[in-house]
């Protein structure tokens, strides 16, 4: 089965805790990551009224250095990006299962890897 | 977020449950906490990986139910900290001059002679007040350090030094001791164990996140993450703040408000809810006192009125208000800048008489009262006793260093009147400085250069930190190496649950903050200390025994009717709390798991209903506020210079300064050293609106000048729409420890810095908060063959258009200097003026002849 992260990327809050805690657990140097956010604002709509005015939205990618935390997850660990998210806005799983959290009430994003 | 199916689906077995340390793969794994150095205010749950003696692997710990296994990157990074080679490894005493950064490398017990010997001769001819003790904010030092001032050195003069009008923290706490007797926190289920699956526990209907970003400062023992599963349950948002945040990008209301008017704001919020009748009747009746004096109080202060201070929309003025009035409940995360502002101890009030009115006190998801776990308080106030009497009762207080009327509320010594001892030597002379944790110079030292030239004078000072600092090389004369939170014994009550730190390695001949305070306390003094013999012993008398008040003064914690029994709740020894398989590191108590406590007479030292407060209520206009000298009723003040104080000098710098605000990567002047962190935030950054900088010209990424009638300092731009035109946002606490540190350059500590523009003796009523958040400045690009700020300072000692606020008490400082010129005698409780010569006698503070 595919294991995939989700991501319900409303409630990302830009704090660094995923790609810090892969850098980590992957020993990667300066300038390489596992997983890197990108960052979209902040800027105003102006036809949408609060809470949505403004746009501000993180999202991560997952790069070709990411493994799922194989040697973790085997052992019945998360991923490292996945337990230190401090926003409480990541899950790892089966990707069947990931996507039926999806419920159309935030965003959210389902990331794969290559296998 | 599901809490439950988050907990359900941790694997318990692969993480260990109920094991505090066990090997895997080849590592010793200990289920521990973190608790400064390196900062923060925090201590989350954490698996530290050691191997040969050595931390090579930090994890969260998924099981801990503080902070759930999740960790900021300053935690994750904690690697990279423990193993810097920056650190310190030796105690070291300074082997040229000042400044040069020379240093020989001496052993502990030559440390040790030197300072005892040093110390005694002190209170030999000065006593032991002249001796000053600094700690850093809201680190694991908050109770061992005055512990060791007040213990050891004998000194009342403890302090964060550098700190005008205690502008951090002690605003809000002696702010809400007075209203409520104990302090309010968010109240996201941290008390309880089960955390968001507690029963009884509801989310915030409202959250007001107003002057702080709770996510990157995690100040004041509160997480900030925690409120986001809040908004993910369905919190809205009302953010105060002139910066944008996460806050501000959901809000409901984003207030964008002008700098330094937060009390105009809060004053006219209460307006609206009085006048209105939008409080809620019955909590107020049941629990408050002052409701019709509160509501007379603010009866002119409309939206309409605020509007125009606060730069703010008088309809979202009120809207805002009554969004928050209809939460049920509501909850008010307040923070730093609350202190920052001359209103401050108004501000605090207001704040208060908000959350209070709107029945969102000690309730499920409003503000809860919260204690230290156990009632392990000890804190600023602890060991006071210790202090000889004749030396305590000079401690320099605003009352009586700055002859500033009204109480003195706050545990520490007043940071303007240490300044003004250390400049003018008056009203006594300051012989020596011990700082412990903090790196004064670049972090919480405002007025930055004159901290400096005055620090000079200081004849002997002694600087105990993981790192080398600005702080040392300018002035240290004997620098001690700390140990790290992974290599020291430690525990924590600051909040809840009570937590321990184990020591799992060594770094050279680093030693514990406990360590150093109980071999040097044996030797200063015995009798109090010869009844410890490790860091441990003195772990276990702070857990079974470590009363006293937190943060304010003894006097006004009893005055305020504050729980200090002289024992603790806590029943069990520190190694019972670190392998103890059902505590693991951690302990919750019943009281802070527990609402409704007035109802359940928990607050009040006899069992009775009703507040920790002289009255029992809370008391929307406070009797202790009227004992301390302070208006019982809240009222905004202008900051000192801005667009309606001083109109005209915004010709010259017509722009609004407003700093401090925190990153993910620093916790204050720390963590500088880390290559991680610097790979995210390589330079320090001034956000400007692109309008703004258009006008200007200044281009996104320049370095630029920001310059004030006082200073100036370089930071680069990033153009952000997060500020509005008028206003610009720097950050503090940089230095560069890549950089050259011998002085005058001083790794950079001035280069950046936005202290460089603050001003000492410059506050708020009470000689309380300070307006260094909203000062007023103007920016132009730093250009080649400019002068950089430690040339100018190594020059004059300033910047040459500096101009020095004098202390409120010059005159007499003056005629002080004159007399002892003269050959005359001062004598300090009398503030009299006795020349041997003839016998005759003069008030200083008139200068008047006295009649024999």
């Amino acid at each position: 089965m595919t294991k995939g992260i989700l991501i319900n990327y409303d409630y990302c809050t830009g704090c660094h805790s995923c790609e810090v805690a892969c850098k980590k657990t992957l020993g990667l140097p300066e300038g390489e990551f596992g997983i890197k956010l990108t960052e979209v604002g902040p800027y105003e709509y102006t036809d949408k009224p609060a809470p949505d005015h403004w746009e501000w939205t993180w999202l991560p990618v997952i790069t070709k250095a990411c493994d799922l935390c194989m040697g973790r997850t085997t052992k019945g660990k998360m991923p490292s990006c996945v337990q230190h998210c401090q926003a409480w806005c990541m899950y790892y799983g089966d990707v069947e299962d990931l996507a039926k959290k999806m419920d159309g009430k935030t965003r959210w994003a389902l990331l794969a890897t290559r296998e | 977020m599901d809490y439950q199916e988050f907990l359900d689906s941790i694997d318990k077995e692969a993480y260990h449950e109920g094991e505090w340390r066990w090997e895997e793969d080849g590592y010793t794994v200990t289920r521990t906490y973190h608790y400064s150095p390196p900062g923060c205010h925090t201590s989350c749950g954490i698996l530290l990986y050691t191997k040969d003696g050595k931390v090579e692997k930090i994890e969260g710990d998924p099981l801990d139910p503080c902070t759930n296994g999740k960790l900021c990157i300053r935690c994750l990074n904690l690697v990279e900290s423990i193993n810097s080679p920056d650190r310190l490894k030796y105690p070291m005493r300074r082997a040229g001059e000042r400044g040069e950064n020379k240093w020989e490398r001496i052993s502990w017990d030559e440390a040790y002679d030197e300072i005892e010997e040093k110390v005694r001769s002190i209170w030999e001819t000065n006593g032991g007040n002249a001796i000053i003790c600094v700690h850093g904010t809201g680190r694991n030092i908050n109770w061992q350090v005055p512990f060791f001032g007040q213990a050891a050195l004998k000194t009342p003069n403890i302090s964060t030094f550098g700190f005008t009008g205690f502008a951090c923290y002690m605003p809000r706490v002696c702010g809400a001791v007075a209203p409520f007797g104990d302090f309010p926190v968010v109240d996201a289920s941290e008390g309880h164990p089960a955390r968001y699956a507690n029963p009884e526990w509801n989310p915030p209907e409202v959250l007001v996140v107003w002057g702080n970003e709770p996510l990157a400062s995690n100040a004041d023992g509160f997480v900030g993450h925690w409120l986001v599963p809040c908004v993910q349950m369905g919190t809205r948002i009302i953010s105060i703040d002139p910066r944008l945040t996460w806050w501000g990008a959901r809000a409901d209301y984003w207030l964008q408000i002008r700098p330094g008017t937060d009390a105009a704001l809060a004053c006219a919020w209460l307006n609206v809810i009085l006048e209105e009748d939008l409080y809620d009747h019955e909590f107020v009746d049941l629990w408050c006192m002052g409701l019709d004096k509160l509501k007379e109080s603010v009866k002119d202060m409309t939206p309409e009125w605020a509007a125009p201070i606060c730069d703010l929309d008088a309809d979202d003025i009120r809207n805002s208000a009554r969004l928050y009035a209809s939460a049920k409940p509501g909850a008010i995360q307040w923070g730093l800048a609350f202190d920052q502002q001359l209103s401050a101890m108004s501000l605090c009030l207001a704040g208060c008489d908000l959350m209070a009115i709107c029945g969102n006190i000690d309730v499920p998801g409003g503000n809860i009262l919260l204690h230290n776990a156990f009632e392990i308080n000890a804190g600023y106030a602890t060991g006071e006793h210790f202090t000889p009497e004749e030396w305590r009762i000079k401690k320099l207080n605003n009352n009586f260093a700055l002859s500033i009327d009204g109480g003195d509320f706050v545990a520490h010594a007043s940071s303007d009147g240490l300044l003004q001892a250390i400049e003018e030597g008056f009203p006594y002379p300051i012989k020596m400085m011990w700082i412990q944790s903090s790196n004064t110079l670049s972090c919480p030292g405002m007025d930055a250069a004159r901290l400096y030239e005055a620090m000079q004078k200081i004849p002997f000072i002694v600087n105990a930190d993981p790192y080398m600092t600005p702080t040392s090389v300018a002035l240290a004369d004997i620098v001690l190496p700390v140990a790290m939170s992974a290599e020291r014994n430690s525990a924590r009550t600051w909040w809840t649950p009570a937590r321990a730190m184990v020591k799992v390695a060594d770094f050279y001949e680093a030693k514990s903050d406990e360590q150093i305070i109980v071999e040097l306390g044996k030797r200063l003094n015995p009798e109090v200390f010869n009844q410890w013999d490790s860091d441990i012993d003195w772990l276990d008398w702070y857990l079974r025994e470590g009363s006293g008040s937190a943060f304010a003064t003894s006097e006004a914690a009893d005055n305020a009717g504050i729980k200090s029994s002289g024992s603790t709740l806590f029943k069990h020894t520190w190694k019972e709390l670190v392998e103890d398989p059902a505590m693991c590191g951690h302990a919750y108590d019943e009281f802070n798991a527990s609402y409704n406590k007035a109802a359940k007479g928990l607050y009040r030292p006899d069992g009775s209903v009703g507040y920790g407060t002289p009255s029992g209520r809370l008391e929307l206009t406070p009797m202790l506020y009227t004992y301390w000298g302070l208006s019982d009723t809240p009222f905004h003040v202008e900051p000192p210079e801005g667009p309606i104080s001083t109109p005209e000098l915004m010709e010259t710098y017509p722009l609004i300064l407003t700093c401090g605000g925190r990153s993910f990567e620093f916790f204050h002047s720390e963590h500088r050293q880390l290559p991680t962190m610097r790979e995210l935030h390589p330079e320090p950054l001034v956000l400007v609106n692109p309008k703004t900088a258009e006008k200007y010209g200044v281009k996104d990424g320049q370095w630029i000048w920001i310059e004030n009638d006082h200073g100036r300092f370089k930071q680069k731009v990033k153009l952000s729409p997060r500020v509005n035109e008028k206003t610009i946002h720097a950050e503090h606490g940089w230095w560069f420890p890549e950089s050259k540190a011998e002085a005058p350059y001083l790794f950079g500590t001035f280069e950046s810095n936005p202290n460089n523009c603050t001003k000492a003796f410059v506050t708020g009523q009470g000689g309380v908060g300070s307006a260094i958040k909203s000062m007023i400045c103007k920016i132009y690009p730093v250009e080649p063959g400019d002068k950089m700020p430690y040339e100018q300072i190594a020059e004059t000692g300033n910047f040459p258009w500096y101009k020095k606020v004098n202390s409120p008490r010059q005159d007499e400082i003056d005629r002080f200097h004159k007399a002892m010129d003269a050959g005359m005698e001062y004598e300090v409780f009398s503030n009299e003026l006795f020349d041997p010569a003839n016998n005759e006698r003069f008030d200083l503070k008139t200068g008047a002849r006295l009649a024999e």
